[in-house]
């Protein structure tokens, strides 16, 4: 009984997500939902990853100005997520944000001002390609870990 | 007949129903007539190919002791839910009471190609011996010998805690008759040394295929569909992604693709992965570059296969 319950709000919750999907880039869905907007700010850290992403993996030629402009995107979304994690947005949306956040809030919050604390030295230390490719891997190394403990597959 | 013939045929036919389970259940006797008796004659430890196979083999992942980030530390203790109960990882570490620190190189081998353990009992399927039983005698003696350099960790962690009927070890041994074969892996001759790299990979120590496969009602993996994706079998709600080329899976990625993705975690649109597939990244990240090209050429030649994940309903 609860295990069909449970799959009724789950499918429910993903209609729920696929109605949201056509307002993920509208600012005022952005401010009042939590879920929604801190989507998007991990949208544009993916997006920033592209360049530095393509330059590291020789798809793309070095520059340093884009580089730097990554960087400076992480640091700014870095202080900004702590805040999209209320209490009361574990659920909905189709959130792949696990609820062990909500358990370890410190930690999590950690996570980011070492990720955003990362970007701020590598801005300081990437001067040309060399110190890119020696400092950059560093940086995206806080994606992975913060996701292995705090994201979860989507449905 | 008379009753007490009834009786009696009844009480003969209970007993051979008794005995024919205990045969087939009986860890002893799969060894018998699938299993291999001595180990093949192998060089002397490799260190370094050991070390190599326990990042492949993912052992990390599942026996680092919990909320500590050294991952070498294999005290075990993770709590593993699932359907069929609460799983506990077993101490891995060189510790010779709580760990495999006094095991043989022959207790190991059917550990891993068998699933039993040194005192004759079978080992649950959570630990993956259907994909280890692919790894070959030298690598085998090669990992326990990397194992046996990790330090040693005391305690013995608490047995696992299942439902009835999956509480019952024995019955494990009908299982085992369905789900587990036999013989290390065999080389493919029409394909190339990268290839049969990758297959052995994936399908061997790797054990990608526990995860990211559909299982049946009793659990094992459905051979049709294997690495076509599957239900997250660590009880997480979420959907594991399909592996063949498949436009569900990975038609769009080139080998190219998986490799990075191995090595840095990011996909081709640099998104970043989460969950149990992070800590596989990492594990990933000590391979060289040509084992997780192996592994993209294997799965790149892979067949497409739908996946099985569950429609969204239309709203």
């Amino acid at each position: 009984m609860t295990k069909i319950n449970m799959k009724t709000s789950a499918v429910m919750l993903l209609a729920a997500g696929v109605l949201a999907l056509p307002l993920l880039s509208s600012p005022v869905s952005a401010q009042n939902d939590p879920i929604a907007s801190r989507k998007a700010v991990m949208k544009s850290v993916g997006g920033a990853m592209r360049d530095p992403g393509q330059m590291m993996r020789g798809q793309a030629p070095f520059d340093l100005a884009k580089v730097k402009a990554s960087l400076e995107t992480f640091v700014e979304t870095s202080g900004k997520m702590s805040a999209l994690y209320p209490k009361g947005s574990e659920t909905g949306g189709e959130t792949t944000a696990s609820p062990k956040i909500w358990e370890a809030k410190a930690d999590f919050d950690a996570r980011l001002v070492k990720f955003g604390a990362d970007a701020k030295e590598a801005l300081a230390s990437i001067t040309d390609e060399a110190s890119f490719k020696a400092n950059f891997p560093k940086v995206g190394q806080n994606c992975g870990s913060c996701h292995e403990i705090y994201r979860i597959e989507k449905k | 007949m008379s009753k007490r013939q009834v009786l009696s045929a009844l009480v003969a036919a209970m007993l051979c129903g008794a005995a024919g389970f205990w045969l087939l259940t009986a860890p002893a006797v799969w060894h018998m007539l699938r299993g291999q008796t001595a180990v093949a004659k192998v060089s002397a430890p490799r260190l370094e190919n050991g070390q190599t196979l326990f990042w492949a083999g993912g052992c990390a992942s599942c026996h680092a002791t919990p909320d500590q980030d050294d991952r070498l530390r294999l005290g075990g203790g993770r709590a593993l839910p699932t359907p069929f109960g609460t799983f506990r990882v077993p101490n891995l570490s060189s510790d010779k009471q709580d760990g495999i620190g006094a095991w043989s190189e022959q207790a190991f081998i059917r550990a891993m190609r068998e699933g039993v353990s040194p005192d004759g009992r079978h080992y649950y399927p959570a630990f993956p011996f259907t994909s280890y039983a692919l790894m070959g005698d030298q690598d085998l003696v090669d990992l326990l010998a990397f194992l046996k350099t990790l330090p040693a960790v005391p305690g013995r962690i608490a047995d696992h805690d299942l439902a009835f009927p999956f509480s019952f070890r024995r019955g494990l041994g009908l299982w085992k008759w369905l789900n587990l074969g036999s013989g290390p892996y065999q080389t493919q001759t029409g394909q190339s040394e990268s290839w049969n790299r990758g297959a052995y990979l994936v399908n061997g120590p790797g054990h990608c295929a526990e995860c990211h496969s559909p299982r049946d009602v009793m659990g094992g993996i459905r051979t049709s569909l294997r690495l076509s994706g599957g239900p997250d079998p660590e009880g997480g709600a979420g959907y594991i992604p399909n592996l063949t080329s498949h436009d569900s899976g990975l038609a769009k990625w080139t080998a190219e693709d998986i490799a990075e993705f191995l090595k840095t975690g990011f996909t081709p649109d640099f998104d970043s992965a989460g969950g149990s597939m992070a800590s596989v990244i990492k594990n990933m990240g000590y391979l060289g570059d040509a084992d997780r090209m192996g592994i993209a050429t294997y799965l790149k030649s892979l067949p497409p296969l739908a996946s099985n994940k569950p429609a969204k309903k239309a709203p």
